[in-house]
């Protein structure tokens, strides 16, 4: 299992569990405020039509993030 | 039951934490929630006024308040905008937490949305732990039903020791359970402690150093338990609002300084620091309410959402995302024209059977000449104008609109146009401002607070005129029906027109993104910050209501403005047709003046004058042009759209003077209540003047282009 995949490595369908949160400043607190904590499972459910952000189920509410805020999400499995 | 709600009528200010109490026993609700779970649905159907409403997070931006009063009580409620969390930092969600915290409510009404619980647990649990009397609103349980989600609300109110109710906020009658259970809270004799969070045991220990110094200090005025957790994870805006609110520095005080090391060293001893102790802190409420969530909620089915998945599939696809977006613009065309055709016809006829049943009893009571012809030719026939031809499509688009944006569109198409947006370095929420500016300019742009970045967010405040608002297209509509596709009408032609107005549409979408990134390139340099958008779950919507409710709000609206603006508008043409000074009248010495610079754009100078008197409302700008000519002209009866092009086209118009006037009105200034609410938005002159100079100079460029290019053929 490779520990430094991220949230932008998830197709749609796919579910991944958060390992680490190394966003910064109000983006940290944003996701930290939906939940988005160590150890929450976390389930991408569909691109948007550019393929940039991507939608996320976390904790029942589907959530756009961007690509750039994804990659400091990093999950395993 | 006790309630009869009652509305003081529209106060409904920006006032931040001023309550204005009807009498000194009023009791003060505050009611919070995360954004989009239905607290303004709530305050409408309490309070019986009308905050806007719409499936999408972020709409309410102020404090409203409003009244209401049972056979115990009377209450002042506070609705407050949508916020995750008390931690948070975008200048709206520090209005409501500054509420919760600082505002003294009697109570707080934390409303929940029951198809998505443990999210909204968050910020239940970080109220209940500050304020002493709480009542949870689980709202939506007909959702939650739908989707078989089952709420044990029994457990939930054990489990959080404070009431709890669960209600549909859409239907009326179960409005009353929220009154009833306040009522029943203020009744009751027993003094509710705060909740108690039980955090990792560091914290607590940190916790138990400074919580005995806190509650000396601060006497009891607020809680120290969650008070000197605020001091331990440093949160800067909220020690600021403190200071403000005891009056004094508690970061100053030797002893609170002395207390504070000493809990920092716990935590240091511990390998918590200053800058990961707020992940400690959430991390236990986030986990606290998966607990509470795990004995409360039972999904009976593990795809309860696949239907909201499904649909998204369809809309936010690759390849039906931005078809689908057009195709849905189309069709709210198509029926706005179909309908406003019938409707026109029908307003007309009888507005001019009026009309010359006026010139009757004008003649009838012998009246002098001058007066019947400022009246009624003047100030009534602007008015009949404005009736017939400009409120039907504006009647009938609004509620196919807000259809859309009740049903939970809208963040949808933010979604899908964040990207071009980005390249463009802004926000894709900038999507659900201009959404907004379709309805209102004016509403366009307080809706960009949603919006967090501040460059960003005047990116979006100069542009949102490039979307015409309502009181705009019903113009555009008139001219492609007159000019392009004919008035015979058919749901051919209706379709024709619909493509056409999208068309122009599109082009003032595609401005939109070129002024964000010129604007991103030079005066408002900067990057895309990031962002999260919430996709909320599909609705529902409720057609009947939506369907009354805006044609009403609308009508009542536009009539409204229709005498306040459109009538003295009507008159000073007429005055302006009938006073001459020399040979002509002012009206020919005005547009004789402006044709020479209006004709390098394709218009002439009675349009441009048009455009300009129409600053207080764009709907007026074709009546009084029609009013102008009429004037000038030879043709006194207007009964239809033929006569229409009739008089036009005597008056030197062709089809590049329509294109002109089209591309004109989708880029000229704004109007003037636009005006006034950038510049209290935005705080500056600055920021205003741009709003109006910017589509102003694109619209006299693309004008003087398209002009010339068009005259060589």
């Amino acid at each position: 299992m490779n520990t430094s995949q991220s949230l932008c490595d998830i197709n749609p369908g796919q579910k991944a569990r958060v390992t680490a949160l190394l966003s910064t400043g109000s983006i940290r607190r944003r996701l930290l405020d939906i939940g988005l904590i160590e150890d929450t499972e976390v389930e991408c459910v569909g691109r948007s039509p550019g393929g940039d952000p991507t939608a996320f189920m976390i904790r029942g509410a589907v959530i756009a993030i961007r690509r750039e805020d994804c990659k400091n999400i990093l999950i395993g499995c | 039951m006790g309630l009869t709600s009652k509305s003081t009528g529209i106060h409904a200010v920006d006032s931040g934490l001023e309550i204005k109490k009807q009498t000194p026993q009023d009791k003060v609700i505050a009611i919070a929630g995360n954004p989009n779970v239905g607290k303004s649905t709530v305050f409408n159907g309490l309070t019986g006024m009308n905050q806007h409403t719409g499936n999408w997070p972020g709409k309410t931006v102020s404090n409203a308040q409003g009244y209401c009063e049972t056979k115990e009580n009377t209450y002042v409620l506070v609705d407050i905008p949508g916020t995750y969390s008390l931690m948070a930092h975008s200048a709206e969600e520090e209005v409501a937490r500054n509420f919760i915290c600082f505002g003294q409510p009697d109570a707080t009404v934390v409303v929940c949305d029951a198809t998505c619980l443990e999210r909204n647990l968050n910020l239940v649990l970080q109220t209940i732990e500050i304020s002493k009397k709480v009542i949870v609103c689980v709202n939506l349980m007909d959702e939650a039903k739908r989707k078989h989600i089952k709420i044990n609300l029994k457990t939930l109110s054990q489990r959080l020791q404070v009431p709890v109710i669960g209600i549909t906020a859409r239907k009326k009658s179960n409005l009353c359970f929220v009154t009833d259970a306040l009522d029943r809270l203020f009744a009751s004799k027993t003094q509710t402690q705060p909740y108690h969070i039980a955090y990792s045991k560091p914290i607590e220990d940190a916790i138990a150093v400074l919580e005995p110094v806190l509650q000396e200090k601060t006497a009891g005025k607020i809680n120290a338990r969650w008070l000197s957790l605020r001091l331990l994870d440093r949160d800067d805006s909220l020690l600021r609002e403190l200071q403000a609110h005891l009056q004094t520095d508690l970061t100053k005080d030797p002893q609170v300084q002395k207390a504070l090391a000493a809990a920092q060293a716990i935590l240091k001893a511990n390998g918590i620091s200053a800058s990961n102790i707020k992940d400690k802190i959430v991390s236990c409420i986030v986990k606290k309410a998966e607990e509470i969530c795990f004995y409360a909620v039972t999904y009976e089915k593990s795809n309860y959402n696949a239907f909201d998945r499904r649909l998204d599939e369809i809309l936010t696809s690759r390849w039906a995302g931005y078809p689908v977006m057009i195709a849905l613009l189309l069709l709210i065309f198509f029926i706005t024209i179909t309908g406003a055709n019938v409707l026109s016809d029908f307003l007309s006829d009888g507005l001019f059977y009026i009309e010359d049943r006026l010139t009757d009893l004008f003649t009838y009571m012998g009246a002098p000449e001058w007066l019947h012809s400022m009246l009624v030719l003047g100030v009534y026939r602007v008015l009949a104008w404005v009736v017939s031809v400009m409120l039907p499509p504006m009647a009938i688009f609004f509620p196919l609109f807000t259809l859309l944006e009740d049903a939970g569109y809208l963040p949808r198409v933010a979604y899908n146009l964040d990207k071009p947006f980005r390249k463009c370095c802004a926000c894709g929420k900038q999507a659900l401002s201009m959404c907004m500016g379709f309805g209102c300019n004016a509403a366009g742009i307080v809706g960009c607070r949603i919006i967090d970045s501040p460059r960003e967010r005047l990116i979006a405040m100069l542009t949102n005129n490039f979307v015409p608002c309502n009181g705009r297209f019903p113009m555009m509509i008139t001219m492609i029906t007159i000019f392009f596709i004919g008035v015979s009408g058919g749901l051919f032609n209706s379709l024709l027109s619909a493509l056409f107005l999208t068309g122009i549409i599109l082009i003032g979408i595609i401005m939109t993104f070129v002024v964000s990134r010129l604007l991103s390139k030079t005066i408002l340099k900067g990057v895309a910050s990031s962002f999260t958008l919430e996709l909320p779950p599909y609705r529902r919507p409720q057609i009947g209501k939506v369907i009354l409710r805006s044609v009403f709000d609308r009508t009542l609206f536009v009539l409204g403005r229709a005498a306040v603006i459109a009538a003295p508008a009507g008159l000073l043409i007429w005055l302006m047709a009938n006073i001459k000074v020399g040979d002509l009248s002012l009206l020919h010495h005005c547009s004789s003046f402006l044709d020479p610079f209006a004709r390098l754009l394709g218009l002439d100078g009675v349009i441009l004058m048009a455009f300009i008197l129409g600053i207080p409302a764009n709907e007026i700008v074709l009546p009084i042009a029609i009013m102008a000519y009429l004037a000038q002209g030879n043709i006194m009866q207007m009964d239809d759209l033929n006569t229409l092009h009739q008089l036009l086209v005597e008056n030197g118009w062709t089809w590049i003077t329509a294109i002109s006037t089209m591309l004109f009105s989708l880029m000229h200034w704004p109007c003037s209540t636009t005006l006034i609410t950038i510049h209290k938005e935005s705080g500056s002159f600055k920021w205003t003047a741009l709003a109006f100079a910017i589509p102003t100079i694109c619209g006299m460029v693309v004008c003087f282009v398209f002009t010339t290019i068009a005259r060589l053929f």
